[in-house]
């Protein structure tokens, strides 16, 4: 089997299909220890985790932290609240004060695309990125990619239809990067105000018309969240006409392969990206995507702290 | 560089060693009531699998059998860069009160079957833990010993033994390298 040699996970665009291959596989060893009653192994005792948020975060950061215990890692979390940020310190100056303490692994979410390569380039410890901007958010990637191969045992040839913001999206930019490398065949829908220009080259992916057209004998549907945060109001009239076009729900999901997965990164505007028929139905895999995202974690900071300084 | 390879058992050396491990098995644990069988990946697992058979024939009864991977409770992990990749760990009954016997293809340094025992703690408390191996080849660095042990094969530090697995993953042959 390869052997992952990358010292940070900035970006699955940085990663080889074998790379991912090996996190996944490791992930799915890594699930034996999330379903014991002593869930706790000694492999990263000693090493320190700082998850460095500069953006709110429930999930990620929560998974992040419960996958680093779990691996004995000690951790320290920073929120944008309590950080020298709010008093004008640079992301360079933060990353000196931290690396002064001595970390072993960095993980930062950034509002910014692109910060973490900045922080690694600052820093001698490893780097995981959680999200920047609307650049990457690998992990994520990596658990989509886990929840298909879970419910198909492959990757390949697969036609997954990534619909909605595709513009904010660093799940949407992640997981294109990742099911492409994997031979997923990539389809996107949304408003033509949130798809990128040139979109194509993000990957091998096919720009679709119509919702319909993106979900029609899909096996997999990924719904991406509405981020309000990000865009302002500008890009679509309301959540109402959004939701008519661009929703899921029980009818057009029928377009889709009988049994076909259906997933969302969460938080889920309930009525706007997903009816609650859908996110509470049976084809609906949003949880076992949260579930996964330890796992995947796990991998995640077990094959950096193993790899070598790029 | 190998310079030169001894076989040390054959396909039917195996056969008979493992055989007679079975029924030390047996005796010492008085038939296999609460008697589970953990072998260590990948060797270790593949030799549980063929000491069940061989029990089962000489007792007519089914013992369980689950394998642990212990990558994640190496004491060298530091050491290994990049990290080895993690392998599976099967157990899919409960250790409580069990009379393990932990499995493994060549016994050395032991510092292996101490993270193999660390990981069953993490799965329960078993009543015990013996220990079965197919190679004995010393240089402990650990106080662990063996129960049951196929063959002794005293051996110097440069000197490599290996359990040969075919397609099957079946032992097939028993080598010395030097």
């Amino acid at each position: 089997m390869a052997e992952f040699k990358h010292r940070n996970i900035i970006a699955l665009r940085d990663l080889t299909g074998e790379d991912i291959e090996l996190l996944l596989a490791t992930a799915e060893n890594m699930r034996e220890i999330n379903s014991r009653d002593i869930k706790k192994v000694p492999t990263l005792r000693g090493k320190t985790i700082i998850n460095l948020f500069y953006e709110a975060s429930t999930r990620t950061r929560t998974s992040f932290e419960i996958a680093a215990k779990r691996l004995s890692a000690d951790t320290v979390n920073i929120s944008p609240s309590t950080s020298s940020a709010t008093k004008g310190e640079t992301l360079a100056d933060t990353a000196l004060n931290l690396l002064a303490m001595k970390p072993d692994i960095i993980v930062m979410r950034h509002a910014v695309s692109g910060a973490h390569y900045h922080l690694a380039q600052k820093v001698s410890c490893s780097v995981v990125n959680a999200g920047d901007g609307a650049h990457e958010h690998p992990s994520q990637g990596l658990l989509d990619l886990l929840t298909i191969k879970d419910r198909y045992g492959r990757l390949d040839g697969l036609k997954v239809a990534i619909v909605g913001d595709i513009t904010h999206s660093r799940v949407a930019r992640s997981d294109i990067q990742g099911l492409t490398k994997m031979g997923s065949h990539v389809y996107l829908a949304g408003p033509p105000t949130m798809m990128p220009p040139a979109v194509e080259r993000l990957g091998n992916v096919t720009v679709c018309a119509t919702m319909k057209e993106a979900i029609q004998d899909a096996d997999v549907v990924m719904m991406l969240r509405i981020q309000q945060e990000r865009q302002g109001k500008t890009l679509m009239p309301n959540t109402r006409e959004y939701s008519r076009y661009f929703g899921l729900n029980p009818e057009n999901l029928k377009l889709a392969k009988p049994g076909a997965v259906v997933m969302h990164p969460g938080p889920i505007n309930r009525g706007v990206e997903m009816s609650s028929y859908v996110v509470d139905g049976g084809q609906s895999h949003v949880l076992k995507q949260v579930e996964n995202g330890v796992a995947v974690r796990m991998a995640m900071l077990y094959h950096v702290c193993g790899g070598e300084l790029e | 560089m190998t310079e030169s390879l001894t076989v040390l058992l054959d396909e039917s050396g195996i056969k008979r060693a493992l055989i007679r491990i079975s029924h030390e098995i047996l005796e010492r644990n008085k038939g296999v009531r609460d008697v589970v069988l953990i072998g260590i990946r990948s060797g270790g697992a593949f030799l549980a699998g063929e000491l069940a058979k061989s029990i089962a024939v000489i007792e007519g009864a089914e013992v369980p059998v689950g394998a642990v991977d212990i990558t994640l409770y190496r004491d060298d992990i530091k050491s290994h860069a990049p990290h080895l990749p993690v392998g599976k760990t099967e157990i899919g009954f409960s250790l409580q009160g069990k009379k393990v016997v932990l499995v493994d293809d060549v016994l050395f340094t032991g510092r292996t079957i101490r993270a193999a025992m660390d990981a069953l703690m993490d799965h329960g408390r078993p009543e015990c833990i013996q220990l079965a191996v197919l190679i004995d080849r010393g240089h402990r660095e650990l106080p662990i010993r063996a129960d049951f042990v196929g063959r002794n094969v005293p051996t110097s530090l440069k000197e490599n033994v290996q359990v040969i697995f075919n397609g099957q993953n079946l032992p097939v042959e028993v080598v010395l390298e030097k």
